[in-house]
């Protein structure tokens, strides 16, 4: 059946919009807009969701063994007949892979996109670019399906690449503020330095493998069991360098923070349903490659856990209610890279899908709670908005209790198997554990901080005229509410079973005991208590204790406040350097090659000033040296050329000259 | 015909057509009224007819002469269509100055 896919209509139908929305849409009106931009990503979503519950039924069935698989085979590829690239021996053409994982994100990717749309009708309905605003979210839709449905390297290069372009777009949507401008700008520049790592990974791939298609990569890895080795290991660090710019990973996670200048339905779907989620799906897909380089592996566990507790760190004492949850994203990204890096690739999906429904429903409340304050993001000035925003307070008590890790919450379900897989990974694993454990205490901490503050206690700001929120907002956050409840409740066995022909590790995997598994996680949900507990006292009970702690700590806090101070240091370490480099290239190298260039426009300008007497416009000028040159010539010939070297061609021979000569002298002397 | 080839050698007829033609390009460069540089042209064209015949004389070639039936049908038709296109000028410009007709626009 794979002739009925049509997988190339998922990339389309957002293509469409974008272009429709993209060069018509300040000319139509408004609602057809909205029409056009909500239903694009539908269309797409519901097209995925057909496939996949063909592909959930064919599971389901070939599992009972009835053999009846009226579904899609798995996976299904489709590719143009046409070849995209045809290099001597590399051919690359347009393939479009729909397997089980990728059948996962795209209904993440187009069902969560598509709340978030239906959530900017109502959040942008004020704004005067909100036609553009809508073409570049299709845009980023279409990139991400795109990226999501390759079936080489290439093209999710594109995709990739593409998601930059439009996360630059929309971050920098309000581009009239310098920061939003500057925002893009940054998001774009680190993820090009990610983006290099990927492309000398897609180079070495080329090198070592002949080909870039996944599936020419499997086969070929399959042939050679033993294949091992420093390029692998090589590969896969340069992979994990572009998953780490994209996924915002230590040290590339800077851009994140700072993307919260979009619109606020732009943050959730950057950090829930696209973007970000690029650099864990990109290794899942990869993972045939790094289950061969344990050290990449153990680099991507390293790297993950080691952001996973930075970036928690830093949300603790964030007073931007967005950036509490940027951080927070690039916490519990990290939990993906951890789970990733122990070859527990479908936990690491597993979060993913979960996290994207619970961060998505977390910025679209807090955009609904900075609508209603009238734009006001500071914590410190929200507070009692309890009873004036019931569906949104109602709606993000269960993303907070989901993201904190406690049952029945999709959170927990998620959370807990990373957990679980740290604890068994080998001999590090354990520290991985508590790095994870420990980051669980600062994620419910910071987030019930959250909690109380947007939400309980009195509001200590006067400045917030509440805004009503409308349906098109609300619908979304209830949607997102029930899954980020019950989302979890597929729990990760059917899941894994469901996704492993396509994410299962190819290695041996440790295995553990259900008991174990019970006391693991009893801990973390008692950690995720302990962090309730605490934030309650700060925040809550006694509320002057964390204005003392600060105080009493000056430095660590001052430390935390300013993230580490990593903006700074790379903006010494690396933009400075920089900085000055390009200025000397400017000033002395550029210099000299302008003042080269400006040294042969002068030499033919001259030339052009002298040259341009003799186009005087001037009839007789130009008949004057026309004779001139023609008695040149003439003069030329006579001084030079024998006589012969130019005879007239009626003289065709020196003979018939000499004797014409000697009949003239002789007809002269007979007329005589 | 005698007197051609004794009195006057055939360079004498060379040089005065050489003259004409010098005197021909020298009106055209420097006279501003379209009538006198139209006739300095037609003073080439003739100095050039001199030449034809002399050489077709001296050589017996009767091609030499037919050339010059060539050019002087040319030159009429020239003189025919140049005088009209003269007089299209002075009525459109009211002055036959070459300087003062350098654009095609009026």
């Amino acid at each position: 059946m794979n002739e009925s896919a049509h997988l190339w209509l998922i990339p389309l139908f957002p293509f469409v919009g974008f272009l429709l929305n993209g060069i018509l849409g300040s000319r139509l009106p408004r609602r057809l807009v909205s029409a056009i931009g909500v239903l694009a990503p539908l269309a797409s979503f519901v097209l995925v969701l057909s496939d996949f519950g063909a592909t959930i039924i064919s599971a389901a069935s070939s599992c009972r063994g009835c053999g009846q698989v009226t579904a899609l085979a798995l996976p299904a590829v489709e590719s143009l007949s046409y070849p995209w690239l045809a290099i001597g021996a590399l051919r690359v053409d347009f393939t479009f892979v729909l397997d089980q994982l990728s059948a996962v994100m795209l209904l993440v990717v187009t069902g969560v996109g598509f709340l978030i749309h239906v959530y900017s009708v109502g959040y942008m309905r004020e704004d005067p670019g909100y036609a553009r605003y809508f073409s570049f979210l299709n845009l980023f839709l279409f990139f991400m399906s795109v990226l999501v449905l390759a079936g080489n390297f290439l093209l999710m290069f594109v995709g990739w690449e593409g998601v930059g372009l439009a996360s630059y777009l929309l971050i920098g949507f309000w581009f009239q503020r310098n920061s939003a401008a500057d925002a893009g700008k940054k998001a774009f520049i680190v993820n090009r330095i990610g983006d290099f790592g990927f492309l000398i990974g897609i180079f070495l791939v080329l090198s070592t493998f002949g080909t870039l298609s996944f599936g020419g990569i499997a086969a070929h890895l399959s042939l050679e069991p033993a294949l091992h080795g420093t390029v692998l290991t090589l590969i896969c660090l340069c992979l994990l360098v572009g998953a780490a710019g994209k996924s915002a990973q230590l040290p590339l996670y800077i851009w994140l923070p700072d993307a919260m200048e979009g619109p606020t339905p732009v943050s959730a779907l950057i950090h829930a349903a696209t973007m970000v989620t690029a650099g864990v799906y990109m290794i899942a897909r990869t993972h045939l490659l790094f289950d061969r380089a344990p050290i990449a592996l153990w680099t991507v566990a390293i790297v993950g856990a080691a952001t996973a507790l930075f970036a928690a760190t830093i949300g603790l004492v964030q007073n931007d209610i967005k950036r509490v949850l940027a951080y927070s994203t690039i916490s519990q990204l990290g939990y993906m890279f951890l789970a990733c890096g122990v070859a527990a690739y479908s936990a690491a999906i597993f979060h993913l899908v979960m996290h994207s429904f619970f961060k998505a429903l977390l910025f679209l409340a807090a955009g609904s709670v900075i609508h209603a304050m009238g734009g006001e993001q500071d914590l410190r000035k929200m507070g009692g908005l309890r009873t004036k925003l019931p569906v949104t307070f109602w709606t993000m008590t269960a993303a907070v209790f989901a993201m904190a890790g406690f049952p029945p919450f999709a959170g927990f379900f998620s959370k807990d198997p990373i957990l679980y897989a740290a604890f068994l990974d080998g001999t590090g694993g354990k520290l991985l554990w508590f790095v994870g454990l420990v980051t669980a205490l600062l994620t419910s901490f910071y987030m019930f901080r959250l909690w109380y503050l947007t939400f309980l206690g009195e509001p200590r700001s006067e400045t917030g005229h509440h805004h009503a929120t409308p349906l098109s907002m609300l619908v979304p956050l209830v949607i997102l509410a029930v899954l980020s409840v019950c989302g979890g409740w597929i729990g990760l066995d059917r899941f894994s079973a469901y996704l492993a022909p396509a994410a299962s590790a190819h290695r041996p995997m440790p295995t553990g005991n259900p008991g174990l598994e019970f006391i693991l996680s009893v801990a973390a949900v008692l950690v995720a208590l302990e962090g309730w507990l605490i934030a309650d006292k700060y925040y809550r009970r006694k509320t002057e204790r964390p204005a003392q702690l600060a105080a009493a700590l000056p430095t660590g806090y001052k430390l935390l406040l300013n993230k580490y101070y990593v903006d700074e240091i790379y903006g010494a370490v690396i933009v400075k350097p920089l900085f000055a480099f390009s200025k000397f290239v400017l000033g002395g190298v550029d210099l000299m090659l302008a003042g080269l260039a400006w040294l042969l426009a002068g030499i033919a300008s001259l030339a052009g000033m002298i040259l341009q007497r003799w186009q005087s416009g001037n009839l007789r000028s130009y008949a004057a040296w026309l004779a001139a040159g023609a008695a040149a010539v003439l003069l030329f010939l006579l001084l030079t050329g024998s006589p012969h070297a130019w005879s007239l061609p009626f003289f065709h021979s020196e003979a018939i000259f000499k004797v014409s000569h000697i009949t003239v002298i002789q007809a002269g002397q007979a007329g005589h | 015909m005698s007197f051609l080839q004794h009195d006057v050698p055939l360079s004498w007829y060379l040089l005065l057509s050489a003259v004409l033609f010098c005197l021909g390009v020298v009106g055209f460069l420097i006279k501003r009224n379209l009538i006198t540089v139209f006739m300095s042209i037609e003073l080439m064209l003739n100095a050039v007819n001199l030449s034809f015949v002399t050489f077709a004389y001296q050589w017996h070639e009767v091609r030499g002469q037919i050339f010059v039936f060539f050019v002087m049908m040319v030159a009429a038709a020239e003189a025919a269509v140049g005088l009209a296109i003269i007089i299209a000028v002075f009525r459109a410009r009211s002055t036959l100055a070459v300087d003062r007709i350098d654009l095609m626009k009026l």
